[in-house]
């Protein structure tokens, strides 16, 4: 019964998608105030609905209905109940329901926090919004059903993927979806202005807040998978350039590029069709990701189906949404005037470079990550592109970027002075050269590759504080004053460097210094890595709730001091007889102790056991940390809420700032 | 023109990702379609004194079946392969592949064999020349020595009837 009621709330959805669509864009057209007026309740029910059957859909997970065919397939009865209620996105169907119930929030988000929007802009945002609801939703309900019944219903499920009962995977997708789907948003906001012909500074304006507030999310999503990845692929690797990770990877790219030229457009109302640009084609790049992770066009590790009717779906959506913005773009771009000039050295030109680099190392990443299934459909063979390609490519890309991140923020906006920049940050490159040169000597070894990261890690860690003193040295009043006086979109931006500067020396230091073994070990024997001895005690067995381990003991010592004893596994799931490693990891700020067990070698107890030390690993997740509280902080800037106040924006709304 | 150029790569990668959409991403194709089938003399499982060549092969058309006893889902094609022996439609030949733990023969007695003879290719070089990249693998070659098909995984009724069965046709088995 349940079941049936989530498929019917399904279906109410998609005809209230339908309905926030047609109805608001075309009275926007005409003009009829009562048509607009339909989007905001229309785009509340429909969230309402698809919050319904995700419910539903949630519900029959967690009571183990075995009857319906999504849940026999990706849940187990012995599954722990915190997983079987994430087993509810673990699959195809139930991660597009999960895309179209966080569509459906954001609408929400938007029809609330848009009372200060011309009436028709919000309403072509929200319309536009309902068409891509439209099409997720008729894409669930024709091809992937999550509610579709299995008759007779199966004594048990086939259990979700191990690799997956992991509680990093827990909020990995929904914040990835937070950020990919928030994009639409910002593509909502562009199509609108095109569709309005009113190219002016407003729409930066508005639609600023709530890409960066996407571009947040993405940040921390992508931050997820990859801190997942680490921990539970059991060998140590943390990026590795897959379909899926590139799927995620380049609308961040776009996104990045576009939070930028935003910034241009809204200050000085330059790069208008460009941000319009880089907003369509951030999400595209979204809606690009499903469509090489659901159809199985390129095979991943992760990719979840390969089904050709989903795939040809996906296509035909992506070919109207993508194609249909484009030609708009292509139509309205004339109408485009570009705001007031600027010199070679400016703000706005180092912006500009910013910008292309980013979307040349985004033509980089489609490129590698396309590149096999373009020769495969010409017929030239199959071949794959690896990571020395794109460590090859990417990482001399994004150096000078770099590099200009530290510039940009202390060049004023339409004429800049070279000298007087090079005054302000003479001290700064002098520290960040010497810092590149010596500190991988008191590494253990001079890497050119390690130089140049922590030439750039201090380089931009030391303009943002360059940044920071120059902005205290004017104004009045104390120190505390002038502090608290900085707006939050400073901070914010000051916060996402910053965080870049610690993830570059996180990088530099893990990519350069990591060592690792692959060991045998018999009982009670020990080996050493990086100065600690690993001492093994044997395994024992372990019952998990599904699954079955031999759990191992190491014991970590340094100069005959104990640091940790820690229990790494190798699991035996019972429903898919999958076998799995979980590492064990003794983390610190400065580095991680990892281990994991390989095979078991003989009846004596001897295993292979892989051991890694990882030096500043965990400055990777901090600067991710701080670019996603950057992004939130910036957001909230009182420049949002003063603009929603002049329009006489309620209390508690305006409280939220965005 | 500049303002449609976004719209004019989108269509071509458009018309790429609908290529690609009906390709077989597990499918690779091998480089000897169309080439002489590489030489080999192998002992044969069971009877190391006899050997096994394809030049033995010339003027018919047969099939050479990539298999190991260690492979699971050689197990699953074993049944049809006995099928089509017993129907006699086209000569099988088993390539044993880097049987390290010599169990071939004994597998072979217990299921029965569908191979009129099983070369005993223990390092993998054999597989090495014809490009094995795992089992179960299955070429046919046709009178003239030269190989016409390679297909990748286990041979059921469907591979066979969409696949195998217009090829030896073709080749005039």
């Amino acid at each position: 019964m349940i079941p049936e009621l989530g498929h019917f709330a399904l279906i109410i959805a998609l005809l209230l998608a339908l309905t926030q669509a047609i109805l608001p864009l075309y009275g926007a057209q005409r003009g009829n105030l009562t048509l607009m007026g339909v989007a905001r309740p229309a785009a509340q029910g429909q969230f309402v609905f698809v919050a319904l059957a995700f419910a539903c859909l949630a519900y029959s997970f967690l009571t183990n209905d075995f009857s319906v065919l999504n849940v026999a397939k990706n849940s187990f009865s012995q599954l722990p109940e915190v997983y079987r209620i994430t087993a509810t996105w673990g699959s195809h169907e139930g991660s597009m329901l999960l895309w179209v119930l966080i569509l459906g929030f954001w609408t929400t988000a938007v029809s609330v926090f848009s009372r200060h929007l011309p009436e028709d802009m919000a309403a072509r945002v929200i319309g536009v919004m309902g068409l891509i609801s439209t099409g997720f939703l008729a894409f669930l309900l024709t091809t992937s059903n999550p509610f579709e019944r299995l008759l007779p219903a199966a004594m048990d499920g086939n259990d979700m993927n191990p690799l997956l009962q992991d509680w990093g995977i827990i909020i990995h997708p929904p914040m990835l979806y937070m950020g990919y789907v928030g994009f639409a948003v910002a593509f909502a906001f562009a199509i609108a202005a095109l569709l309005s012909g009113k190219m002016d500074v407003a729409w930066a304006r508005w639609s600023r807040p709530w890409t960066t507030v996407a571009w947040a999310f993405l940040t921390f999503g992508i931050m997820l998978g990859s801190w997942w990845a680490y921990r539970e692929l059991g060998w140590g690797g943390w990026w590795f350039w897959d379909p899926t990770e590139n799927a995620s990877f380049m609308p961040w790219l776009a996104g990045t590029a576009l939070i930028h030229s935003l910034a241009v457009t809204e200050k000085r109302g330059a790069f208008k069709a460009w941000t319009v640009l880089l907003a369509l084609i951030a999400f595209s790049l979204s809606l690009l990701g499903t469509f090489l992770v659901r159809s199985g066009v390129l095979s991943s590790v992760h990719a979840f189906a390969t089904d050709p009717a989903r795939g040809a779906f996906i296509l035909g959506f992506l070919a109207v949404v993508i194609g249909g913005s484009l030609v708009l773009y292509a139509w309205r771009a004339p109408k485009m005037i570009t705001g007031s000039g600027f010199t070679w050295f400016s703000r706005e030109s180092l912006l500009l470079a910013n910008n292309v680099i980013l979307v040349a190392a985004l033509g980089s990443v489609l490129l590698g990550t396309l590149y096999p299934l373009l020769m495969d459909a010409i017929g030239l063979g199959k071949i794959s592109v690896g990571p020395p390609y794109f460590n090859s490519v990417f990482v001399p890309l994004m150096a000078p970027a770099l590099f200009l991140m530290g510039i940009g923020p202390l060049a004023r906006w339409k004429e800049a002075s070279l000298p007087d920049i090079v005054t302000r940050l003479k001290w700064a490159l002098g520290v960040a050269l010497a810092v590149g040169l010596l500190l991988p000597l008191a590494l253990g070894g001079f890497k050119p590759w390690a130089s140049l990261g922590f030439f750039l890690a201090a380089w931009i860690a030391l303009s943002v504080l360059a940044g920071l003193v120059d902005r205290l040295k004017h104004g009045q009043g104390s120190l505390m004053k002038k502090l608290s006086g900085l707006p939050r979109g400073f901070w914010g931006m000051q916060l996402a460097h910053f965080g870049m500067a610690v993830g570059v020396a996180g990088i530099a230091v893990v990519a350069n210094f990591q060592t690792e073994r692959d060991v045998r070990m018999d009982v009670n024997s020990y080996a050493e890595l990086a100065g600690y001895t690993f001492t093994f005690r044997g395994t024992t067995e372990h019952e998990g709730p599904n699954y079955r381990a031999a759990r191992g003991t190491l014991e970590i010592s340094r100069d005959g001091k104990q640091v940790a004893t820690l229990h790494p596994e190798k699991r035996l799931y019972n429903a898919s007889g999958m076998a799995m490693t979980e590492a064990d990891i003794h983390p610190n700020i400065y580095r991680d102790i990892y281990v994991a067990m390989g095979e078991q070698l003989d009846d004596r107890g001897a295993w292979t056991v892989r051991l890694f030390y990882k030096p500043f690993i965990n400055w990777l997740w901090f600067g991710a940390v701080f670019m996603v509280v950057g992004g939130f902080l910036a957001a909230s800037d009182k420049r949002y809420r003063i603009a929603l106040r002049r329009s006489e924006m309620p209390k508690h709304i305006a409280a939220q700032g965005a | 023109m500049k303002r449609w150029l976004p719209l004019i790569l989108f269509v071509a990668l458009v018309g790429f990702f609908a290529k690609g959409l009906f390709l077989n991403p597990r499918e690779v194709p091998s480089p000897f379609i169309g080439r002489q089938a590489p030489a080999f003399t192998l002992p044969l499982v069971g009877d190391a004194n006899a050997s096994f060549s394809p030049a033995e092969m010339k003027g018919r058309v047969w099939m050479l079946n990539v298999w190991a006893p260690w492979c699971v889902s050689c197990r699953q094609e074993h049944g049809f392969l006995m099928q089509l022996a017993q129907a006699q439609t086209v000569p099988i030949v088993g390539l044993n592949w880097k049987d390290k733990d010599r169990e071939a023969e004994g597998l072979l007695a217990r299921t029965g064999s569908p191979y009129m003879a099983v070369p005993d290719d223990l390092d993998g070089r054999v597989g090495i020349d014809y490009g094995v990249t795992g089992t179960p693998e299955t070429y046919i070659i046709d009178k003239g020595g030269i190989v016409r098909l390679k297909h990748i995984g286990p041979i059921d009724p469907e591979v066979w009837k969409s696949k195998i069965e217009p090829k030896l046709k073709e080749l005039g088995a």
